[in-house]
């Protein structure tokens, strides 16, 4: 991998979330600033910031874009106890020659009585809904039934966790077979308290979210969940950070074994587990083909996880820092020659072995 | 088969200090963010502004980004294409010959692409770059070298005695100082006493080029008698080396006879210190025997140790089996490096070559190379071969599409190379479409043409939901950009009967608004797509409606018009508009509606008048709207009755005519 781009961020304070839009031309930035900012590709690959406005009145979390067929939507969740929706409007005509763009709150999600940690819109075949987590231990979703009139939003469910929460994922999967699901993580750190990943069910018949799985081998706190996009598997893959990076499969047991109406019941089976980062771990998320599994802890690395064509787990790949100073320009940082070798040692090593080459 | 675990790459990032801080990222299509952060909830306040201000952008595929390569990944795809349609039916040799010249094909676009990024080198106008490029003229040279040895021994499948041609042109090919070096000696005044005359000399026959090297001596006995029947007597021995030569009819085991007796008689000679004289004379004898120590000593000359391997073979053992390869490759390696130096990745890959085991070959050149270009185009092509499913290996087909889904993805990262990729997710049986589903949905669409060639592509796959969805987006961005027209087509285009009703109800309101319609080539021309939805069927009708009273049809508007209203196809909230478009009609000298449909349309009204539900605006406004309502309900209900009389009167007269 190289540094293709270095963009200064402008933000008056810690950075805590940064978030592509589904097709990668824009960015959303939120920070301890409380302000969240908007940044848009020219055709030349340049970044520009279009938008910077005050969003809560606490440090911003996350910030997460909608699917674009419902327009230019954002969503912030803040330490203010707030989650809050943002809608893009298309600007005067002088505005856009300045590159500038406004964004209009379109509601106030006010239900927590606590920070709210995460906020995660839902898969789009299940229409405009997003769910929020707070420390306050419930995962809250709502529905805008109206895509053209995003300032009605209704809470549609309220799930209780029992425990304060750090981070949720929705299930990607459209496939009829499986219902709605989102898995939740806590990072309560009290002993007694056990389930720090759950997973909810959307169950058509009592029209409510159930609980259907926790995993119980997860013990220590959480700190982001991630379910994998589907390429057409059966079973589920979900990705956790806690104090290293676990993978597990889930597999649904066919439904004529358990009762018929209630939740799956899944077999669940961990199939990576890595503490290279020799530390805690704090997000995980996954490429958008769901082969490549990326992980940040406490080292200060980001990690790349691949399964080769065996389905062997692998860490390909490190990003990390080592305090250099930046020089402020769009550098590209150490980019190999291309097609060579990825390590130094081998890089130019291509030639063989030659005569008179000595090596200690 | 061991997995080799090689340390994963490491990307260094500037600025950040991954001691004392931690990085947040996100994935994109084909990049992804990157941003100094700090994660534990107990941070440093007097650090609040943050140590690295920048927000990073990181690839993966240097190369899709590189202008030449460009070339090589174009041409190359035809190529792909074109092996993935060889018909199956082909068996045995004409099949053969088919894969071989696909093979060529590749070298040579990678000869290609190699001979401009040289000129590019040669050309850079700094020097850091003029080296980056000269280095990626050699990797693309090491790949060309590894491709033609897996092209002789998999694909070529070369036996013995036509094995040791084929390596000979394969050294020759790769070791090309000799053709500059030729150059400089013969273009100076006196060949036979430049320096570099007897390295020539000695590459030509370590390269097994006899011939020329006989030429070469011919001169040195001209220029210095005293040696002329020495160099007489070594030249014979080069002409009547015995060597298979193409179409020649002798079996191996004649040739090795001959062979022997050849030898026999260089031995003699040496023995008989014929050449005792002339000790470089004597050396190039000795190397004709393939004496190994000889060999060794040229080691600049040959300067790899595959040069050495395939030289000893030519005078030790030329009628050398495939299978036996493995050992004389091994020994060359461990005797030209030594013990002094450890083989290089290259080595690794061509050792596993001469080995026969294709799956280590692939998997070494995996790691050795940052783009999978090289292990996924090789890889089909083995595939094709039925190399790796004979091999045993449950996953041979897996590797093959595993790879090939890895270097088209890549692809998808470049802003145009992605039509590349799209063929090579059409050859992926397994994952393929999946794959080319969550790819194209993420296409940027920045323009209609673009827009266009994705939905074409989609089309033409029946993938349906991805054409919805494309369409839908590029709907909702017509209609937060008030392009109703625009966003009319997409959402007839992604069949969104719910979204074509909203659109159509922009439309009839901006015509409420403003008199007149936007997009009228449009609606003209809906065609059948009108029958997407109710509300788009009125508004095309209603659009019919005025271009019939347009052209002063007036009956044919009139019962379009009524029609209209009376088939529900109008919104209740349009009826009003419809009735109000009524009056010049029913004003005209002519008596244009019938009675009956006259009756129609005093029903509508009063029905309209009576049944008026409150809109939920202020109470103010609808007062003095209904005193406006009940002006025009007043109005259409004189015009009405006076058209029922005069219709009545007419229909009641015209009777008999």
């Amino acid at each position: 991998m190289f540094v293709a781009r270095s963009i200064a961020a402008d933000h008056k304070d810690l950075i805590h979330d940064v978030s592509f839009d589904f097709h990668g031309r824009r960015m959303a930035t939120c920070s301890s600033d409380q302000s969240v900012k908007v940044w848009d590709k020219s055709e030349s690959g340049d970044w520009h910031c279009t938008a910077s406005w005050k969003t809560h009145s606490g440090s911003v979390w996350r910030v997460t874009w909608a699917h674009p067929e419902f327009g230019q939507v954002l969503a912030s969740c803040s330490f203010d106890r707030t989650a809050a929706v943002w809608e893009e409007i298309v600007g005067e005509s002088n505005d856009k020659l300045r590159g500038q763009s406004h964004w209009v709150k379109r509601t106030t999600l006010v239900d927590s009585r606590t920070s709210v940690t995460d906020v995660k819109f839902a898969p789009k075949h299940m229409g405009l809904m997003l769910a929020t987590c707070s420390a306050d231990g419930i995962v809250r979703i709502y529905e805008a039934p109206d895509v053209m009139n995003l300032s009605q939003w209704s809470l549609q469910h309220e799930i209780s966790c029992k425990l304060s929460c750090s981070c949720i994922s929705w299930n990607p999967s459209s496939s009829r077979a499986h219902s709605p699901m989102i898995a939740v993580g806590s990072d309560d750190s009290s002993p007694n308290a056990m389930a720090k990943v759950q997973i909810f069910e959307y169950n058509e018949n009592t029209r409510k979210y159930a609980k259907a799985e926790t995993l119980m081998t997860v013990t220590d706190p959480v700190h982001d969940i991630a379910f994998a996009p589907n390429l057409g598997r059966s079973f589920h893959i979900l990705a956790i950070a806690t104090k290293d990076v676990r993978i597990f499969t889930l597999k649904p047991v066919r439904k004529e074994l358990t009762s018929s109406g209630g939740p799956t019941k899944f077999e669940i089976h961990i199939v990576a587990q890595f503490d290279n980062h020799n530390s805690q771990v704090w997000r995980v998320s996954w490429n958008i083909t769901g082969t490549v599994l990326a992980s940040s802890g406490d080292d200060g690395c980001v990690r790349l996880w691949k399964a080769n064509y065996m389905d062997n787990w692998k860490c390909t790949g490190i990003l990390k820092g080592n305090g250099s100073p930046v020089n402020g320009t769009s550098q590209l940082g150490n980019s190999n020659p291309s097609l060579s070798s990825n390590t130094p040692n081998l890089q130019n090593s291509l030639h063989g072995s030659s005569a008179g080459r000595k090596h200690s | 088969m061991e997995e080799l675990d090689c340390e994963p790459a490491i990307t260094w990032i500037p600025g950040v200090n991954s001691k004392k801080k931690q990085m947040c990222f996100d994935w994109g299509p084909g990049e992804m963010l990157l941003c100094e952060t700090s994660f534990s909830k107990k941070v440093d306040t007097s650090e609040k502004v943050p140590s690295c201000p920048f927000i990073y952008i990181v690839r993966k595929d240097v190369d899709v980004y590189s202008q030449i390569l460009r070339k090589l990944f174009n041409e190359s795809h035809g190529i792909f294409i074109g092996l993935q349609r060889i018909e199956e039916e082909l068996t045995g040799k004409s099949r053969k010959a088919q894969l071989v010249r696909v093979s060529k094909n590749y070298r040579s676009v990678i000869r290609a692409c190699m001979e401009e990024m040289h000129q590019v080198a040669i050309a850079a106008k700094d020097p850091a770059s003029g080296r980056q490029f000269s280095s990626q003229v050699s990797i693309l040279s090491a790949m060309e070298l590894i491709w033609n040895l897996c092209e002789i021994l998999f694909i070529e499948v070369a036996p013995a005695g036509p094995l040791l041609l084929h390596l000979l042109d394969w050294v020759r090919l790769h070791v090309c100082e000799v053709d500059s070096l030729s150059a400089d000696v013969l273009g100076s005044e006196n060949p036979s006493k430049h320096e570099s005359f007897w390295n020539l000399v000695t590459v030509l026959v370590l390269q097994g080029r006899l011939d020329e090297a006989r030429q070469m001596l011919s001169k040195e006995a001209d220029a210095n008698p005293s040696c002329a029947s020495m160099c007489r007597i070594l030249g014979d021995l080069m002409r009547t080396m015995p060597i298979l030569s193409p179409g020649n009819t002798q079996t191996l085991t004649e040739l090795e006879l001959k062979w022997q007796h050849w030898r026999e008689e260089c031995e003699r000679h040496l023995q008989d210190s014929t050449f005792a004289a002339s000790p470089r004379l004597e050396a190039l004898c000795k190397i004709m025997l393939g004496d190994e120590a000889t060999l060794l000593e040229h080691k600049e000359l040959l300067s790899n140790w595959y040069h050495f391997l395939v030289t000893r073979l030519l005078y030790s053992n030329p009628t050398v089996k495939p299978i036996d390869l493995h050992f004389y490759a091994q020994s060359s390696l461990d005797m030209f490096l030594g013990g002094e130096s450890s083989p290089e990745p290259l080595d690794n890959i061509l050792m596993a070559a001469f080995e026969f085991d294709i799956h280590q070959v692939i998997k070494e050149c995996s790691i050795a190379l940052s783009n999978w270009w090289f292990v996924a185009h090789l890889t089909d092509l083995l595939d094709h071969c039925r190399l790796l499913q004979s091999h045993n290996l449950y996953f041979g087909s897996n590797m093959r599409e595993f790879l090939l889904l890895e270097y088209a993805s890549g692809l998808f990262a470049h802003h145009s190379l992605w039509q590349l990729g799209v063929d090579y997710f059409d050859y992926c049986p397994e994952l393929g479409r999946v794959s080319l589903e969550l790819h194209i949905e993420r296409i940027p669409l920045n323009t209609e043409q673009k827009a266009l060639k994705v939905l074409r592509i989609c089309e033409q796959r029946q993938m349906t939901e991805q054409v919805r969805s494309i369409c839908k987006i590029l709907a909702m961005k017509a209609v937060r950009n008030n392009r109703l027209g625009s966003a009319l087509s997409w959402s007839i285009r992604a069949k969104d009967a719910a979204f074509a009703t909203l659109v159509s109800d922009r439309f009839l309101r901006d015509y409420c608004e403003r008199g007149c319609f936007s997009d009228l080539d449009l609606i003209d021309n809906l065609g059948p797509a009108m029958m997407l939805s109710d509300r788009l069927t009125f508004l095309g009708k209603y659009r019919e409606f005025h271009r019939l009273y347009g052209e002063k049809r007036f009956a044919d508007a009139a019962s379009l018009l009524l029609s209209l209203m009376t088939s529900q196809i109008a919104p209740r909230s349009f009826w009003m508009t419809l009735l109000t478009d009524a009056l010049p009609l029913l004003e005209q000298k002519q008596v244009i509606f019938s009675s009956e449909q006259t009756y129609e349309l005093m029903r509508c009204l009063e029905d309209l008048a009576s049944g008026r539900p409150g809109c939920g605006e202020l109470d103010a406004q609808r007062l003095q709207d209904d005193d406006i309502e009940t002006t025009k309900v007043e109005m259409l209900r004189l015009a009405l009755a006076r058209n029922l009389a005069r219709a009545i009167i007419r229909e009641g007269s015209l009777e008999g005519s």
